[in-house]
C-alpha cells in the first residue's frame, strides 16, 4: 500500500483541527485538480457494501419472507413445514390469549409511552434553565435508561413489588396494611411494568435537552420584551420548535415498547401470569414458537406484529403532518 | 469553524446567557433535582446493599444500612449455578466481543459506501437500509431460528455474532454514515494524490478520524450486547454455554423460594461493566443518544 505524504500526515494526524472546508486540495502548480474519473467505483462500493448486502439476504430480508410463508404453513421444525393456507391466521381470530396479548401490549405501550416522554419533556425543561451541575443530573437520571432493559434490573423489580418486597416493606413502615403482592396480583402486575419503562426516562430526556438547547434564546427574549408570560413561551415558542424531537421521541419509544421481551418474562417466569396479565404480545409469540414449537403459528403472530407497528408507524407520520413544526412554511 | 466532531451533533452545553431563575427557585430546584434523582436511583442503592445484607434482612429492611455487612452473597451466588459465574461472563463477553468487531468492521464498510461512494440505487439502498432499523426481531426470529438450526449452529455463539459481521445493526452504519459526512472531502482528495485507492482511504484516513463514532458504536454495542436477553435465551439452551442474562433468569426461578441476597450479588456483578461503560464513555454515549436517538 502506498504510503501517505507528510502533508495528508499532519491533516489526518490532527483531527482536533480538521482543515476549514474551503481549502481546496491543490496541487503543486496550484490548480484545483480534478477528481479522476472513479473507474469501477460501482464494483468498490459494492464491495464495501458486500457483508451488508449478504446479511439484508440472509438474515433480514430472507427471514421476512420466510416467516410470511410460514405462516401458511404447520410447521414444528421435527418434520418439513405442511402449508395450510390461511389456518394459522383463523386460528388466531379465534385465540382469546393472542387478544389477551393485544390488550396487554396496548395497554402498556399507549400508558407507559406518554407517561415516559412527559416525565423526559418536564425534567429536560427543568434541567434547561441554566443551572449548575446539568452534566451530573443527566447522567443520574439517563442511567436508568442504560440499565432499564437488562435481567437484572428486571430480577430487583420483580422483588421490590413482590409481596414482601421493598415497596410494601417501606408502605408498611408508612402504616399502610393489607398490601397486595404487586406482581403476583393480575390488577398491578401490567402496572410494575408501565413503571419500569416510565423509569427509562432518560434518554428521551437528554434528546429533548439537545432539542431545547437549539431553539434561539432571542426567541425567548423577544416574547418576554411583548410580555409573554412562562406558560405563553413554553406554549408558542418551546412546544412548536420542539414538536419534531417530541415527534422523533414518539415513533422510536413507541416501535420500541411494542417489542418489549424482557421485563415480563422474567417478572412472570417466562410465563405472562398472573392470569395472564403480563402476556405481553412478544412473550406469547415466543411461547407458541419456542416453548410448543408451533412455528407457523409464531410466523403469523410475527406478520401481525410487523403490520401492527408498520400501520402505527405510518399514522403516525401521517398525523404529524398536523402537529409537528419543521420551520416556517 | 470547522468543529472537532463533525457529526455527533452539536454542542450539548453551550453556555446559555445569563441565569434564566432567581437565587431561591434556583435552590429550590436543585433540591427537586437532587431529591428526585435519589428516588429514581434508590432501587439501584438498595440492591447495592441489600447484596451485602443476609436474605432475611432485605425482606424486612427498606433502608440502606446493616450491622450485618458480609460478602457472603458474592460467595454463595457465584458458586450457586450449575456452572461457576465466570464460565457465564466468559461467554457473554465472547458475545459482545465478536459483536463489538463484527458492528465496528461491518458496520463502518457499509457508511463508507452510503457516504462516499456512488452507485446505482443509492439512495434506495439507503432507505432500506434506515428501514431495517426499525425491523422488530420478532418478525425474523423464528426463520432464523431455522436457518441457524440447519447450519446446526444452535447451541453456539455464531447465530449471536455472524449477523454482527453482516452488518445488521443498521443503527451504526445510519450513525458513521452521518459521521462520515461530516469529514472534509478534501481529506480524500489529499490522499488520492498519495496514490491511496478507496480501501486505503477508508482504513487510513476515514477510520482514524471516525474514532468517536466508533467509539459510540463500540461502547452501545457493548451495553446492547451484554443486556440483550431475547436473542441469547432463544439460541443458547445448553447451560454451560449461558450468558450472564440467561444464567440470572434462571437462578431466580431455580428454586421455589428464591435466594434473593445471593441474586441480588449477581445481579450487582452483572450491571458492573454497564456502570463502568457508564462512567467512561459519558461523552459518546450522551452524544450518540442526542445525535440519533439510541436508546
Amino acid at each position: 500500500m502506498t504510503e501517505l505524504s507528510d502533508e495528508t500526515r499532519t491533516r489526518a494526524a490532527a483531527p482536533t483541527h480538521p482543515p476549514p472546508r474551503e481549502v481546496a486540495p491543490t496541487t503543486r502548480s496550484g490548480r484545483r485538480r480534478p477528481r479522476l474519473p472513479q473507474v469501477g467505483e460501482r464494483k468498490v462500493a459494492f464491495l464495501f457494501l458486500a457483508p451488508w448486502f449478504l446479511g439484508l439476504a440472509l438474515i433480514t430480508v430472507g427471514p421476512i419472507l420466510g416467516s410470511l410463508y410460514l405462516s401458511f404453513t404447520d410447521y414444528s421444525l421435527l418434520a418439513p413445514p405442511e402449508w395450510t393456507g390461511l389456518d394459522n391466521y383463523a386460528r388466531m381470530v379465534a385465540d382469546p390469549r393472542f387478544y389477551q396479548s393485544l390488550e396487554v401490549t396496548f395497554i402498556y405501550v399507549f400508558i407507559s409511552v406518554p407517561l415516559q416522554l412527559a416525565f423526559a419533556l418536564a425534567l429536560a425543561l427543568a434541567l434547561d434553565k441554566g443551572l449548575r451541575g446539568l452534566a451530573i443530573y443527566r447522567s443520574v437520571y439517563y442511567l436508568p435508561s442504560l440499565l432499564g432493559a437488562s435481567v437484572a434490573v428486571a430480577v430487583l423489580w420483580r422483588q421490590m413489588f413482590g409481596a414482601e418486597g421493598l415497596v410494601n416493606a417501606a408502605l408498611e413502615n408508612l402504616g399502610f396494611t393489607d398490601l397486595p403482592g404487586w406482581v403476583s396480583d393480575p390488577d398491578y402486575a401490567l402496572g410494575t411494568i408501565i413503571i419500569l419503562n416510565v423509569w427509562t426516562f432518560g434518554s428521551p430526556m437528554v434528546i429533548f435537552l439537545a432539542g431545547l438547547r437549539q431553539i434561539p434564546q432571542m426567541y425567548y427574549e423577544a416574547a418576554a420584551i411583548d410580555g409573554a408570560g412562562a406558560l405563553r413561551r413554553f406554549a408558542s415558542i418551546t412546544l412548536p420548535l420542539l414538536s419534531p424531537i417530541i415527534f422523533f421521541n414518539l415513533v422510536l419509544q413507541l416501535i420500541g415498547s411494542f417489542q418489549s421481551f424482557t421485563q415480563a418474562f422474567v417478572i412472570s417466569s417466562g410465563r405472562g401470569s398472573p392470569a395472564d396479565s403480563t402476556l405481553f404480545y412478544t412473550l406469547y409469540l415466543y411461547l407458541r414458537g419456542f416453548g410448543n414449537f408451533d412455528m407457523g403459528y409464531a410466523s403469523a403472530l410475527a406478520w401481525v406484529l410487523l403490520l401492527i407497528v408498520g400501520v402505527l408507524t405510518a399514522a403516525n407520520f401521517l398525523v404529524s403532518r398536523f402537529w409537528v413544526f419543521y420551520g416556517d412554511d | 469553524m470547522a468543529t472537532t466532531e463533525p457529526a455527533l451533533g452539536p454542542d450539548l452545553d453551550p453556555p446559555r446567557g445569563p441565569a434564566r431563575l432567581g437565587r431561591r427557585p434556583r435552590l429550590l430546584a436543585h433540591l427537586f433535582l437532587i431529591l428526585f434523582g435519589l428516588l429514581m436511583l434508590y432501587p439501584l442503592i438498595w440492591m447495592l446493599s441489600s447484596s451485602f445484607k443476609p436474605t432475611e434482612e432485605i425482606f424486612t429492611q427498606p433502608g440502606l444500612w446493616s450491622d450485618n455487612f458480609s460478602t457472603d452473597n458474592y460467595v454463595e451466588g457465584w458458586t450457586a449455578l450449575p456452572q461457576p459465574f465466570h464460565i457465564y461472563i466468559v461467554n457473554s463477553l465472547i458475545v459482545v466481543g465478536g459483536s463489538i468487531i463484527g458492528n465496528l468492521l461491518a458496520c463502518s464498510l457499509a457508511a463508507y459506501a452510503f457516504a462516499r461512494l456512488e452507485f446505482r440505487l443509492k439512495r434506495f439502498w439507503f432507505a432500506v437500509m434506515l428501514g431495517t432499523i426499525m425491523l422488530p426481531i420478532h418478525v425474523v426470529i423464528v426463520p432464523q431460528y431455522v436457518l441457524f438450526a440447519q447450519l446446526d449452529w444452535i447451541n453456539t455463539f455464531w447465530p449471536l455474532i455472524v449477523p454482527k459481521l453482516l452488518a445488521t445493526d443498521a443503527f451504526f452504519i445510519f450513525l458513521m454514515v452521518q459521521f462520515i459526512r461530516g469529514i472534509p472531502k478534501e481529506l480524500d482528495e489529499a490522499a488520492r494524490i498519495d496514490g491511496c485507492g478507496h480501501f486505503g482511504i477508508f482504513w487510513r484516513m476515514i477510520i482514524p478520524m471516525s474514532t468517536p463514532a466508533l467509539a459510540t458504536t463500540a461502547i452501545f454495542t457493548f451495553i446492547w450486547t451484554w443486556n440483550d436477553f431475547f436473542s441469547q435465551l432463544i439460541f443458547l439452551a445448553d447451560p454451560d454455554l449461558y450468558t450472564v442474562p440467561v444464567a440470572l433468569r434462571t437462578f431466580v426461578d431455580s428454586n421455589t423460594q428464591t435466594p434473593w441476597g445471593p441474586v441480588f450479588a449477581m445481579s450487582i456483578v452483572s450491571l458492573g461493566p454497564i456502570f463502568g461503560f457508564f462512567l467512561a464513555g459519558q461523552r459518546y454515549l450522551v452524544r450518540g443518544i442526542a445525535t440519533t436517538g439510541l436508546k
